[in-house]
């Protein structure tokens, strides 16, 4: 679809977006947000980009193919459960919180990193999905 | 009379009734275009109830999932667009 408006206006939605779903993304401790919802804002920032501006420059934005964001996604959720058991050998999944928050990012901890794996994981799942339906129709 | 009173005695059931006609249109819509603009229009009351709902509960964190639901609407309208158009050309 070659419309001029919707072109320049995806080029410009596109950064704003992404910004967008990382300010979900960072949110998600105690109110609305996290990984899932960052994600699934992420994952629409690339679909207009590609209804916009066809499939191929949008996959060359991505670099790499949208399934590989799920195992390194799988991966850091997984470190951050495993991480409370070999660093200070508390339970599984014990959410391990540093003493300052920083500015703008805010408290870090395992949760943290948990939500940035849920976040990778939603990215590489919806684009897989989206991307195949659009090149088969 | 202020504003709570206001938003729960006349702009709620304003949204209420048009949501009510705009479903009927969603539902009898003799082609698929106007069942895309009803669903859309549906969408778009839907988060006039939010924000009503985030200055009732004097919550504004709420707007933010307005804000992801206009987004989520715009792209489904783009997409019913793009692949109608793909569709008439194959036919």
């Amino acid at each position: 679809m070659r419309t001029i408006i919707l072109k320049s206006a995806s080029s410009y939605l596109l950064p704003v977006l992404l910004l967008f779903s990382v300010f979900i993304l960072l949110r998600g401790h105690y109110l609305p947000g996290g990984g899932f919802v960052g994600g699934l804002v992420a994952a629409i920032a690339f679909v207009l980009d590609a209804f916009s501006n066809g499939l191929d420059k949008t996959k060359g934005i991505l670099k790499f193919h949208p399934g590989f964001f799920m195992p390194v996604g799988l991966m850091i959720a997984f470190l951050s459960g495993i991480s409370p058991m070999l660093l200070a050998g508390l339970p599984l999944m014990t959410g391990i919180w540093a003493d300052n928050p920083i500015p703008v990012i805010g408290a870090i901890g395992s949760p943290l990193f948990f939500d940035i794996g849920v976040y990778l994981v939603v990215i590489g799942a919806s684009l897989t999905i989206i991307f195949t339906i659009s090149e088969s129709v | 009379m202020n504003v709570h009173d206001f938003l729960y005695y006349i702009i709620l059931p304003i949204l209420s009734i048009s949501s009510l006609m705009v479903f009927i249109r969603f539902f009898k819509g003799p082609s698929i275009v106007d069942r895309v603009v009803a669903l859309d229009l549906l969408i778009t009351i839907g988060i006039g109830i939010i924000a009503i709902y985030s200055i009732i509960s004097n919550k504004p964190t709420f707007l933010d999932i307005s804000l992801v639901l206009a987004l989520i609407a715009f792209l489904g309208t783009v997409a019913f667009a793009y692949y109608l158009e793909k569709r008439n050309k194959n036919d």
